[in-house]
C-alpha cells in the first residue's frame, strides 16, 4: 500500500464515466444470472417474463422488478439469497418494529468486498496505518460497530472497538490510547462533547482526534459544523444501510460536498417514490440501489426509502462516482402535520443557528381539539439571563424561524441545560401522541 | 453597591421548586427573600439568601440551570411614601427598572431590584444619599 497515495483503490477510485458504466453492465448482467439462484428472483423474472440474457444494455435495468423491505420480510429468513446457507458466514438482522425482521446473509467474499469499500472511504479522507481508529458503534447485529471494525483494520490502523456507550470510558480510551479517528453516530458526538466539558477535557488541547466519521442518523450540516466546531476535527458523512452491508455505500471526500457512492458496488437510481419513474441527476426523490458484487444475497432495484439527489457535475476530487447528498430523511421520518410533510432534519437545521441551544431537541406531535399540534423542545446552552423579555424574544425568534421552514407554527418551550433525554443509542427526536383513526 | 441574587430557571413541572429548596435546604442555605414568576411554559424563581456563593456552587453542582445576577438593595424607611420616593431617584436619573419585590425586616423596607444600568443608579443612590444594603448586611438579619 502506497500511503503516499490519495487512492486505496486507484483502479476503481480512478475509473472514468464511460468505464464506470462499461464495469457497471458487466456486473449487471453477471448479478441477474446469479440471481437465478434465488428463489425469490427467479420467480420474480418468470412473472415478468424476463431472461438474464435480455439485460443488454444499462437502461435494461428498468425491466427488472423493484425489491422492497417488505420483499425481505415476506421471505424471511433465507428465501432471498442466492447461494446455500452453507456458503455463508455471517448474519445480520435488523429488528422490524412490525413484521418480521430481515435478514442479510454474507459469504467471506461478501464481507471481505465491504471491508473494502469501507476501508476505501477511510483512506479517502486521509487515514492512515498510522492513525488511531475508534469505534463508538454499537456492535453485534448494528453493522456499523463490526463493518467499521474491519475496514478500520484493513486500512492498517489500531483500532479500538470501543462500543457504543459509557462515555467516560470511551473519553479514557480517546485520551490514553491518542484515538485520531473515531466513528459515531452524531448525536453521541455531541454527547461526548459535553462529557469532556464537564471532565475540563478541551478535545483540541487534550487530545489527538482529527477526523470523525458520522452517520446513521440524519442530521443536518449545521450539526455537522457544530461537531467540527466542538471537537475541532473535520467530520464526514457516511452512508450505508445494513440491506447493503452496512456503512460503506457512500462516504464523502475531503470536499465535503456530497457522499461518493461506489459505482462499482451500485448502480444507484433516484426514483419519484410516487410514481417509480426515474428522476434526472439534482431532483429529490427515493434512492434504489442494486448490489454489482454480492454474493450471497444480491438486491436488485431495492427500494430504499431514503430521500435524497444526486448532486451534478463532477467533483473537484477527481472521482467520477456519482454523489449523493445528505439523506434529506426516510420517508418513514418524515412527520405529516396539518398537510404539510416535515422531515425533523429541517427543524434541527434551524435550531442550530442559535448559538443559545444545544444540539438537544425534541419534537412531540400531539391532538388538541382534533387539530394537529407540534410542540419544540429546545434546550438552553445555558442559564445567560433572567430577563423574561429576551427569553421569550429568543422564542418568537425561533418560533418565527421553523415557521418560515416548515410551513407550520409550533409551539416552542425552552428547557434548561441538560434536560432532555440523552440516548446513548440513535437520539429520539419524535414523540407522535396523536390519536390515530 | 450591588449584592448577588440567585435565579433559576424552573420548569412548569410539578416538584422542580421543591427539587430546587430541598438542595438549599441540604446546603444549609438561609433563605431571605424569594420571587417567582412564571410564564405558560417556564418561571424564573429569584432567591436572596445567607450565601449566594455556597448557594449557587450546590445548586450548580446538581445541574440545575441556576445564574449569580446582580441586583440593587436598598434600605427605606418604614413609612408611608418611602417607597415612591425612592423610585423617584431612579426615574429622575433615567434608570428604568427590569423588575423590583420588596420585604419588610426588623421595621424597615428593603427593595431589591434589578437594571441595566447600575453605574446610573449608583449615581443616582450617592446623589441622593440613599441606604443600600451589602450581602453582610443581609447575612446578619438573618
Ligand atoms: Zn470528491
Amino acid at each position: 500500500m502506497n500511503i503516499e497515495s490519495p487512492y486505496f483503490h486507484p483502479d476503481m477510485e480512478t475509473l472514468s464515466r464511460p468505464e464506470i458504466e462499461a464495469l457497471q453492465l458487466h456486473r449487471l448482467q453477471q448479478t441477474v444470472q446469479h440471481c437465478m439462484q434465488s428463489p425469490f428472483y427467479r420467480e420474480q423474472f418468470k412473472q415478468c417474463g424476463l431472461h438474464p440474457e435480455d439485460i443488454r444494455t444499462l437502461d435494461d435495468l428498468r425491466r427488472i422488478p423493484f425489491t422492497t423491505k417488505q420483499d425481505l420480510r415476506d421471505t424471511y429468513p433465507f428465501g432471498i439469497a442466492s447461494v446455500p446457507l452453507e456458503k455463508c458466514v455471517r448474519l445480520h438482522s435488523s429488528s422490524g418494529t412490525t413484521g418480521n425482521p430481515t435478514v442479510i446473509l454474507h459469504t467471506q467474499a461478501d464481507l471481505d468486498a465491504w471491508a473494502e469499500a469501507l476501508a476505501r472511504c477511510l483512506w479517502m479522507v486521509g487515514l492512515r496505518p498510522s492513525d488511531v481508529f475508534q469505534n463508538s458503534s454499537g456492535y453485534g447485529m448494528f453493522t456499523g460497530g463490526l463493518g467499521f471494525q474491519y475496514a478500520a483494520e484493513r486500512v492498517g490502523m489500531l483500532t479500538v472497538p470501543a462500543a457504543a456507550g459509557n462515555t467516560k470510558r470511551q473519553i479514557k480510551f480517546i485520551t490514553d490510547f491518542g484515538t485520531t479517528a473515531l466513528h459515531a453516530i452524531p448525536s453521541y458526538a455531541a454527547r461526548l462533547y459535553e462529557v469532556m466539558k464537564a471532565e475540563g477535557i478541551d478535545p483540541r488541547r487534550d487530545t489527538r482526534l482529527r477526523v470523525l466519521a458520522i452517520g446513521a442518523e440524519p442530521h443536518s450540516e449545521e450539526q455537522r459544523r457544530r461537531i467540527e466546531e466542538m471537537l475541532g476535527v473535520k467530520a464526514y458523512n457516511s452512508f450505508g444501510m445494513s440491506e447493503m452491508c452496512g456503512p460503506g455505500v457512500a462516504f464523502e471526500c475531503t470536499e465535503q460536498n456530497g457522499m461518493h457512492i461506489w459505482e462499482d458496488y451500485y448502480i444507484v437510481e433516484i426514483v419519484d417514490p410516487d410514481t417509480l419513474e426515474p428522476l434526472p441527476d439534482g431532483e429529490v426523490g427515493e434512492l434504489v440501489l442494486t448490489t454489482l458484487r454480492r454474493e450471497a444475497m444480491p438486491l436488485l432495484r431495492y427500494r430504499t426509502r431514503d430521500l435524497t439527489r444526486i448532486i451534478p457535475g463532477t467533483c473537484p476530487c477527481g472521482r467520477q462516482h456519482k454523489r449523493l447528498d445528505r439523506m434529506k430523511g426516510r420517508s418513514d421520518d418524515m412527520i405529516i402535520l396539518k398537510g404539510v410533510n416535515i422531515f425533523p432534519v429541517q427543524i434541527e437545521r434551524i435550531l442550530l443557528q442559535f448559538p443559545q441551544l444545544t444540539s438537544e431537541y425534541l419534537i412531540t406531535l400531539d391532538t388538541a381539539d382534533d387539530n394537529d399540534t407540534m410542540l419544540v423542545e429546545v434546550e438552553l446552552q445555558e442559564f445567560f439571563t433572567d430577563d423574561y423579555g429576551l427569553l421569550e424574544k429568543l422564542t418568537k425568534e425561533i418560533q418565527q424561524r421553523l415557521r418560515d421552514e416548515i410551513l407550520v407554527t409550533p409551539r416552542v418551550r425552552l428547557v434548561p441545560p441538560g434536560s432532555l433525554p440523552r440516548q446513548e443509542g440513535k437520539a429520539v427526536r419524535v414523540k407522535d401522541l396523536r390519536k390515530k383513526y | 453597591m450591588t449584592i448577588n441574587q440567585l435565579s433559576i430557571f424552573i420548569e412548569n413541572k410539578q416538584g422542580t421548586l421543591l427539587q430546587v429548596l430541598d438542595l438549599l435546604k441540604k446546603a444549609g442555605i438561609q433563605l431571605i427573600a424569594t420571587n417567582l414568576a412564571d410564564t405558560v411554559e417556564y418561571g424564573i424563581l429569584r432567591i436572596i439568601c445567607s450565601d449566594p456563593q455556597k448557594a449557587y456552587e450546590a445548586l450548580k453542582g446538581e445541574g440545575v440551570a441556576v445564574a449569580m445576577t446582580e441586583v440593587f438593595a436598598v434600605e427605606i424607611d418604614n413609612e408611608a411614601g418611602r417607597g415612591a420616593d425612592a423610585i423617584a431617584s431612579f426615574v429622575n436619573k433615567g434608570v428604568s427598572i427590569a423588575y423590583l419585590y420588596s420585604f419588610i425586616v426588623d421595621g424597615k423596607g428593603i427593595l431589591i431590584f434589578r437594571t441595566d444600568n447600575p453605574e446610573l443608579a449608583a449615581e443616582a443612590i450617592s446623589n441622593d444619599g440613599l441606604c443600600t444594603l451589602t450581602e453582610q448586611d443581609l447575612s446578619s438579619l438573618v
